[in-house]
This record gives structure tokens, C-alpha cells and sequence, in this order.
């Protein structure tokens, strides 16, 4: 089993690679030096926090991008080319160990595209400043965050790619982020008002997927440092949510005629 | 090893003709009686296998793409899958391999149910029009379904590039296959469906898109792979070509099984007729007495006649003055029975046009 889903999430791996993905690199690298050469010039004192708005929102804005583009495909795609039928009908693989394998695929690609960017950012930012400090620690956690992201939104992704045209499933994963990014404000909300409306407002708060508090750029940039407790959380939150998704995902595509 | 595989194949031959010539008879396929030990194990069985599709998006309308399909397909047996466009046999194999739900009924495959994954391991498959991940060379995607299928990694590059050498695709293995040609993608759709070595080999139309030498190619390879003691059961409607290679055949026709049987019975079911041909008087009359036509070609006479009016029709041709030079069966083809099955000269015939094309 361990075999299937490592050979599964390799060949998603393999595919991104070879639909050539990782060229984003070169122009998160153009970006990233284009905006260290610049800030380095203009300013004195706030060239980290330039910096790392920047480059994290790029990390961050990169991965989402190729999550949802290469998700919503992931099996929908697969269907309607039928290259499943090869995968799927004469070999011992099961059903979920092809939707998990996926996901692992594209969040290992994720990641790995995220590890080459996140290093880049730290040479600019060793250019830039010199010498690391020690919030730059924080970076990490930050970027640590981003991943999470990435889990979430290609479970998301994936999810919609297993009864949804690629289309669709783009509208709605991007739809869901968006809200997603405004999910703290929509809790705030829900506090706000009153009897039936405020039910809803704070299940749909919970419900959709929650990419602010996941979201910690603006403060490691400004250097305030993030919680113990908020990794903890988030990483478990993350865990039940794509488990989730993951489950949901699994269920509807175990049902499906794949004609 | 040898010798077991010899007996296996003898005593599923033999099992097989009984349970053939039983259902010719009017029995269910099902209902055969078999011994129940590993040795005689049926490859394929369904019960009442049925699938249909909802079409039309407003007003829904039942499409019966299968009709309670009861088959019994056995161990060592060159299997063939007749039928028309549109008769439901990529649907039977659909639903064989799991892609798709049956509405009813049910099948086994090597004594398992359609999901087992121990079984799946024993079965390669050859979907319709093969579509392969195009930015893979065949032999990485050969190397990947390998490793899907549990080959340990010690076999894998030696099973990968047999199995491409074997449907002639060694030099075009690193080649990546979006740069492919029709034929090639089926030749490389016939390597994954054996590269792990399996037991049972289910292929949809494994001759379509390839040129006269591919089609005998597959040929002989479905024949060797016979010879290796795999059953294989394959779907065409090319029916020169189940001729050739199978024991025992199926006609579907609108996803109803209109028959099942050694392809040498079933063709002298249909037949019983005889041609004659001889020199000297034409006996006209006297042919025409027994309900025949005679053609005269460079003053030889020939007609074809029931096979129960032989020895009068010998009589009558002597009685007249001919000499014969030959009497024959006329050997009926699969074709025939084929057009047979599929009722001719009614509503079918513009299927018949696509199947006897
Ligand atoms: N997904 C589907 N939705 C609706 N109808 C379908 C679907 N798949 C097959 N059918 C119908 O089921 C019938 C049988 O189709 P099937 O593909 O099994 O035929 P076939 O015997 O393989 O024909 P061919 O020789 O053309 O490959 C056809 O009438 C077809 O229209
Ligand atoms: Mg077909």
C-alpha cells in the first residue's frame, strides 16, 4: 500500500515537473532579486519588512495558484482522458489509495517548489541585511503556515476535481480561498449580530476553510513573534480539515462510474 | 509444472465443450454443473449482469447498454466477445474491471469479487482506444504500472522491457508517447496489460488501429500468451480474427447474448450445405428438380444444394451424364452465423454493414 501511494504521488510529482511547473521559480527569482536589488537602493530600516511581505506573499500566492490549477485536474482530468482506466481497473490500487496518492503528490510538489522559494527568499533577505536575526526564526513559521495552506486548498482542489469539470472546480476552490482569507473577519462579524443570523454566520465561519489565521506574514514582517500555541492549533485544524475533505473526497469517488 | 498446466488445459477444454454444448441445448451458462476445485475454477463468471444508463438531461430516458449477461468464461481459454458497435461488449468489460456499477446481477473474476485486490493483481487489461499519461516514455509508465501492480523492484526493468520487446516497442521505449502514432499507443496498451505477468488478459478490440502485420502480430501474441497457459477474453468484431485464435466465442448483439460456443460447432450449426462441381452435361433440370441454380464456367458446371440432397444430387448429375470432379461442405464462417444470430435481413442489417465491413 505504502509502495501504491508513493508511486502514485511520484507520478503526480513526475507530471507537474514535466508540464514544466516549477518555471515558476524563475520568476519568483526574477521578482525576488528584482525586489532585493530595488529595496536595497531606496531605504534605510524597512527593507526586511519590503522584503518579507513580498517574498512570503509570493510563496504563499505561487503555491495557491499551482494548487488549484494542477488540483482541480487531478482526477477529473484523469476520467475524461481516461488514463485511469490503465491505473485504476487491472491493478491492485484501490480507489483512495489513488485520491491519497494524488494529494500526497501535489503537496509534496508544493512543497518542494516552496523549499527552492523559500531559499531564495532567505539569500535576498542575507543580501539584504547582512546577517540573520533572530525573529528571522519566525520566517519559518510563517512559511511553515503557508504549507498548510497548500494542504488545505489541494484537499479543496481535489475534492472538487472528483465530480466537477476543471472549470468549476477552479471557481469554486478559488471561491472558497477567498472567503477562506476573510474567515477571522466573518467570526468577528457573527459576534456582531444577533439569534438565527448569528448561527449561521459562525457555522459558516467554522465551515469554510479557515486561511486567516493562517496567515501570519504581516506580523513575523514587522517582527512579532507567533504563538506556540496558534502552531499547535493550526496544525491540527489543518489535519482534521483535509482529513475531512480528504474522507469527502474518497466517498464520492468510490461511488463514481468512471465511464 | 508442465505437466499440471498440460492437464489444466486439457480438463478446462473439455469442461468447457460439455458446458458449451449444454447451453446450446438451451441451458444457462450458470447452471453448468463443474467441478469445484482449484483446477477447474471458471476465469470469468456473471450472473444476470446488467447495466444501464440514464440518457437525455431533461426527460431521462433507460439506455440498456447490458441485458442480464450470464456467462462462463474458463481457465486456459481464448475467449472471444462478438458483437456489433454499440452491443454492449466495452460496457461488460467496464463493468468486469470495476470502473463502472452493475444496475444488476453480479461477477467474479478467478473466483473473487470484482474489487479484490489479490485478484486484481492476476489480471491485466487493454482499455478501447488506449490514452496513456503523454509525458511519460513506455517504458516509465511501464515501469510505474509495474510497480502498481506489486512487482518487486528486482523484476521490474527486465518485465518492462520484455513486454515492450514482445508487442515490438524496444526502440521506440524512450521515446516520450504525446510524440506517438495510433498503433504504437496499442501496441504499448498490449505491453501494460501483461507486464505484470498476469493470469487472465481482458482486451478491448486489441487489434483496432493497427495495419495487417500489427493485427497478426497480436495474433500470434494472444496465441502465445495461450500457450503460457492465460486465458484471455477479448472483445472485437473483427470476426476473421476471433476465428483464428479462439476457442470459444460469444455474439452480443444490443446487449443481449445471442449465443455462445466453439467457434467450429457453432460455424457447422449454421451451414449444412454442400457444393458440387463437375464437367460434361449440365444437368440443369434435374438440379433445379432439387431446388438449385447451376453456374457454368469454362464448361464446368457448380451449385450449391442442402447437405440432404447429396446422394441425389450425385445420382442426378452421374444419371445425366456428368462427371464430378468434387463434392464439398461448405465451410459457413463466423461471419455467417454471426449474421444468423444478429437475425438477417431485418432492422439489424445496418449493424450487420459495420460487422461485415
Ligand atoms: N456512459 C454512457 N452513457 C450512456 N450510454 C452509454 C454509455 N456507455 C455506453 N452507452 C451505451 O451502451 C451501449 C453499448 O455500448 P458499448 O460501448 O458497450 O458498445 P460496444 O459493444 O463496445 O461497441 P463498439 O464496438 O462500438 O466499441 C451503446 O448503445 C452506448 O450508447
Ligand atoms: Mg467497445
Amino acid at each position: 500500500m505504502i509502495g501504491r501511494l508513493w508511486a502514485i504521488a511520484y507520478s503526480t510529482f513526475r507530471e507537474a515537473v514535466r508540464d514544466r511547473v516549477l518555471y515558476n521559480l524563475i520568476v519568483f527569482a526574477l521578482l525576488i532579486v528584482g525586489a532585493a536589488l530595488l529595496v536595497g537602493q531606496i531605504s534605510i530600516g524597512i527593507e526586511r519588512l519590503v522584503l518579507v511581505n513580498l517574498g512570503l506573499t509570493s510563496i504563499s500566492l505561487f503555491g495557491i495558484v499551482i494548487a488549484i490549477f494542477i488540483g482541480i485536474g487531478l482526477v477529473s482530468k484523469e476520467i475524461e482522458k481516461r488514463t485511469l482506466y490503465t491505473v485504476l481497473a487491472a491493478r491492485p490500487v484501490r480507489r483512495w489509495e489513488f485520491i491519497i496518492g494524488k494529494f500526497l503528490g501535489l503537496v509534496g510538489t508544493l512543497t518542494v517548489n516552496a523549499f527552492f522559494m523559500s531559499a531564495g527568499f532567505f539569500a535576498a533577505l542575507l543580501y539584504l541585511t547582512h546577517r540573520f536575526q533572530r525573529a528571522d526564526a519566525d520566517l519559518l513559521v510563517a512559511i511553515y503556515f503557508i504549507l498548510l495552506q497548500f494542504v488545505l486548498i489541494t484537499s479543496l482542489a481535489l475534492f472538487f476535481s472528483t465530480f466537477s469539470s476543471p472549470l468549476l472546480s477552479a471557481v469554486f476552490a478559488f471561491s472558497l480561498f477567498v472567503i477562506g482569507t476573510f474567515a477571522d473577519d466573518m467570526r468577528g462579524f457573527a459576534k456582531l449580530t444577533e439569534g438565527g443570523t448569528k448561527w449561521v454566520m459562525t457555522g459558516m465561519s467554522y465551515l469554510v476553510p479557515n486561511f486567516s489565521s493562517l496567515n501570519v506574514i504581516s506580523q513575523v514582517a514587522h517582527s512579532v513573534p507567533v504563538p506556540g500555541h496558534l502552531v499547535l492549533l493550526n496544525t491540527l485544524y489543518v489535519l482534521a480539515y483535509a482529513v475531512a475533505v480528504n474522507c469527502a473526497a474518497v466517498l464520492v469517488f468510490e461511488k463514481r462510474n468512471l465511464k | 509444472m508442465t505437466a499440471l498446466v498440460q492437464t489444466r488445459k486439457f480438463h478446462a477444454q473439455v469442461i468447457s465443450r460439455a458446458g458449451q454444448k449444454a447451453h446450446l441445448a438451451g441451458m444457462k451458462v450458470g447452471t453448468i454443473a463443474y467441478n469445484h476445485d482449484e483446477l477447474t475454477m471458471p476465469a470469468i463468471e456473471t450472473f444476470a449482469l446488467a447495466k444501464h444508463y440514464n440518457i437525455g438531461f431533461w426527460r431521462k430516458r433507460r439506455k440498456d447498454a447490458l441485458k442480464s449477461l450470464t456467462l462462463t468464461v474458463e481457465e486456459g481459454e481464448v475467449f472471444g466477445y462478438l458483437g456489433p458497435n454499440g452491443a454492449g461488449k466495452t460496457t461488460t468489460l467496464r463493468l468486469l474491471m470495476g470502473l463502472v456499477y452493475p444496475s444488476a446481477g453480479s461477477a467474479r473474476i478467478l473466483g473473487k469479487a470484482l474489487d479484490d485486490p489479490a485478484m486484481k493483481a492476476q489480471i491485466g487489461f487493454l482499455p478501447e482506444q488506449p490514452y496513456f499519461y503523454d509525458h511519460l516514455t513506455p517504458k516509465e509508465l511501464l515501469t510505474y504500472y509495474a510497480q502498481l501492480s506489486g512487482v518487486p523492484g528486482k523484476d521490474r526493468a527486465r518485465k518492462v522491457d520484455a513486454s515492450l520487446a514482445r508487442v515490438g516497442m524496444s526502440e521506440s521505449a524512450g521515446i516520450q508517447m504525446r510524440k506517438f502514432s495510433k498503433g504504437m499507443l496499442q501496441r504499448v496498451g498490449i505491453a501494460q496489460a501483461i507486464v505484470h505477468d498476469p493470469k487472465l488478459i481482458f482486451l478491448d478490440e486489441p487489434m483496432s488501429g493497427l495495419d495487417p502485420v500489427g493485427r497478426r502480430e497480436v495474433r500470434d501474441l494472444i496465441q502465445s500468451l495461450h500457450e503460457e497457459g492465460k486465458t484471455i477474453f477479448f472483445s472485437t468484431h473483427i470476426l476473421s480474427d476471433a476465428e483464428t485464435v479462439c476457442d470459444r466465442v460469444a455474439v452480443l448483439n444490443k446487449g443481449e447474448l445471442r449465443g455462445v460456443g466453439v467457434v467450429a460447432d457453432l460455424v457447422s450449426e449454421v451451414s449444412g450445405q454442400v457444393e458440387f462441381v463437375w464437367t460434361g452435361a449440365a444437368a440443369t433440370a434435374e438440379i433445379a428438380a432439387l431446388g438449385g441454380k447451376t453456374h457454368e464456367a469454362s464448361e464446368t458446371f457448380r451449385t450449391i444444394l442442402t447437405q440432404e440432397a447429396t446422394d441425389r444430387a450425385i445420382d442426378a448429375i452421374r444419371g445425366a451424364g456428368g462427371k464430378l470432379i468434387s463434392v464439398t461442405p461448405v465451410r459457413a464462417t463466423l461471419e455467417d452465423y454471426f449474421l444468423s444470430k444478429l437475425g438477417a435481413g431485418d432492422r439489424d442489417s445496418q449493424n450487420m454493414q459495420e460487422v461485415t465491413r
